[in-house]
């Protein structure tokens, strides 16, 4: 973890645009469909690249998602890349019947996850996407919380055979990591340890969450803070830890049914014991608006996060 | 054309009604109006147009076929028992606990079966997926679909076949079974169809439309589209009659989605056994 590049800011949207050239070069079973948003969406590098590994079907998601399928059936790695509210809704069946129902190896790889799209208004802010996509069977849902990690797990969807839906946020993110730490799919990271209260972020807020645990620290709180960007698969194990702390608080920028807070507190619930408090989209739609004033309406800040675990330790 | 081949095409088309029938009947399930319509196509594509090996049903230089109008896969899959994909008395488990033979196909379970499908309208992205993938590799193979008319009122197809046109796929065959029924009554009332030959064509497509049931007309439709490529999609639109080949299930929408009791599964047999009048 880098203390010093938290002012460094990026859009994850840019290391999808970043690595999916990368892996372009290396594999070129490796396709990017696009669905007319290209541009926006960063792969235009890729497409001028890699023109023989590049597809662009106009604005019908549910072709991009079907010709993909057909495309993986011949051991292409498409990525389809678009808009998370249309990644995620527009092709739910077609992802459900043509991608995981066969199991193919097709990603689908969306800008403007959760609220990021601030300024578009609620039709472009994805609040529902993971929750969605994690209740298809064989389908895997990852959220990077910064650029280098949203790289390495864009690197390990390619490498990992089966469908992966992965969410980019719109807007830059503070950066998190070095570029060296190693990220693995389905693995929870671990970026504080601590026996007071657990914090359990994913995406666009780990940041917050951060800065959350270090102001709680300075109030001589201990936080175990961890960076869940695999809602499904869990990682169970690393939930379990949170649970013998018996204190735990999501945060998301996603609808606070069946996203994170969702996921983890099923495996809670399942333990039987502890206790959880959904910070994330207040089940309400967004609308244009600074993305961080759309954060506040939802009590997704460092201030919401911090009065929580000062409550939940009372 | 020797008249040879086409009677032992039609021969063909019998033995998959049969086979189809008699699938459907043991289930007490499934779909026979539709597969009827399908076998004169069905058999022409597995008897003889398409570059399949049995013995090798993932080769990846092989023909591919999508049957988009996944319901009707009774008769693909007595296309796959009689040319040796599946062991012949296996298919007899159509829709049980366990079976590979699903009510819709499933490319995991069933060897033979290029993309699971069952939600209409979705089928041909994923042809074009694959035709697509061939010409990229510049593999000779080429990719038949199959459609329902009714399946042309999604939208999804008109997605597809505008990239299909766009990435001129002349690898890629679609068979529209235009039966004029649907579920809940025919086309004309539920959703006109209007001519989807003109349709296909305003896409940008080579079309033609022959009648379905004619083996001379759909091999001679095949030889046709093998000879001449100009980097455009063909779709063969196809006059049929759905449940053809049983008098009491022909142009019935009741025969959609049925199956026969014993008394009618013997009078069907019968009736299929002397061929398509």
């Amino acid at each position: 973890m880098s203390e010093n590049k938290v002012l460094q800011k990026k859009a994850t949207r840019e290391a999808f645009g970043d690595e999916i050239v990368r892996l372009g070069g290396l594999n070129k079973d490796i396709y990017v469909v696009d669905i007319d948003i290209g541009k926006s969406c960063k792969t235009t590098e890729f497409a001028n690249k890699f023109p023989k590994q590049h597809v662009n079907v106009g604005i019908a998601e549910q072709n991009g998602a079907g010709l993909a399928a057909g495309l993986a059936t011949t051991g292409k790695i498409p990525f389809v890349s678009t808009y998370a509210v249309f990644g995620s809704l527009r092709m739910a069946e077609q992802i459900r019947q043509e991608i995981c129902y066969p199991n193919l190896n097709v990603k689908i790889a969306c800008s403007h996850g959760g609220l990021t799209p601030a300024n578009d208004g609620a039709s472009h802010q994805a609040i529902e996407d993971m929750g969605v996509l994690r209740t298809i069977p064989n389908m895997t849902v990852v959220m990077g919380a910064d650029y280098h990690s949203t790289r390495k797990l864009v690197a390990q969807a390619a490498e990992k055979y089966g469908p992966v839906y992965l969410r980019f946020t719109r807007d830059t993110m503070p950066f998190i990591y070095d570029e060296n730490e190693e990220f693995t799919i389905g693995e929870a990271k671990k970026l504080k340890d601590g026996n007071d209260i657990a914090i359990i972020a994913n995406g666009d807020t780990v940041f917050l969450a951060l800065e959350a645990a270090k102001q709680l620290e300075s109030k001589g709180i201990s936080v175990k803070l961890l960076d869940i960007h695999t809602i499904k698969p869990l990682d169970r194990d690393a939930v379990v830890e949170c649970v013998k702390i018996g204190k735990i608080i999501t945060v998301e920028d996603h609808n606070i049914i069946n996203g994170l807070g969702s996921a983890v507190s099923e495996v809670v619930a399942e333990e039987g014991r502890g206790k959880v408090r959904r910070i994330g989209v207040q089940d309400q739609f967004g609308q244009s608006a600074p993305y961080e004033k759309l954060l506040e309406l939802n009590g997704i800040t460092i201030e919401n996060i911090v009065n929580t675990a000062q409550e939940m330790l009372l | 054309m020797s008249g040879n081949i086409i009677e032992e095409l039609k021969q063909n088309a019998v033995d998959l009604r049969k086979t189809a029938l008699t699938m459907i009947h043991k289930a007490q399930s499934g779909h026979p109006g539709g597969s009827f319509s399908a076998a004169d196509i069905i058999a022409a594509l597995y008897f003889k147009e398409m570059n399949i090996d049995p013995k090798n049903p993932n080769w990846e230089d092989r023909d591919r076929f999508v049957l988009s109008k996944g319901h009707v896969c009774p008769i693909q899959y007595s296309a796959l028992a009689l040319r040796g994909f599946v062991d012949y008395e296996t298919i007899y488990t159509l829709r049980q606990f366990g079976s590979p033979f699903q009510g819709h196909p499933d490319m995991k379970k069933c060897p033979g079966i290029d993309i699971s499908t069952g939600s209409l309208g979705q089928g041909l992205s994923c042809a074009v997926g694959m035709a697509l993938a061939g010409k990229r590799d510049e593999k000779d193979y080429r990719v038949f679909a199959m459609l329902g008319d009714g399946e042309c009122q999604e939208g999804q197809i008109w997605e597809a076949a505008q990239s299909a046109v766009k990435y001129e796929l002349d690898n890629l065959v679609i068979f529209v079974d235009d039966n004029g029924l649907q579920i809940d009554g025919t086309t004309e009332e539920i959703m006109p169809n209007q001519d989807l030959e003109l349709k296909f064509k305003a896409f940008g497509f080579e079309t033609t439309r022959i009648d379905g049931h004619s083996m001379e007309e759909i091999v001679a439709a095949l030889d046709n589209v093998r000879s001449s490529k100009n980097n455009k999609p063909t779709c063969i639109v196809c006059n049929t009659v759905k449940g053809k080949g049983v008098s009491f299930m022909e142009h019935s929408v009741t025969w959609h989605g049925i199956a026969p009791n014993d008394e009618e599964y013997q009078n069907a047999l019968a009736e299929l056994e002397g061929g398509l009048k």
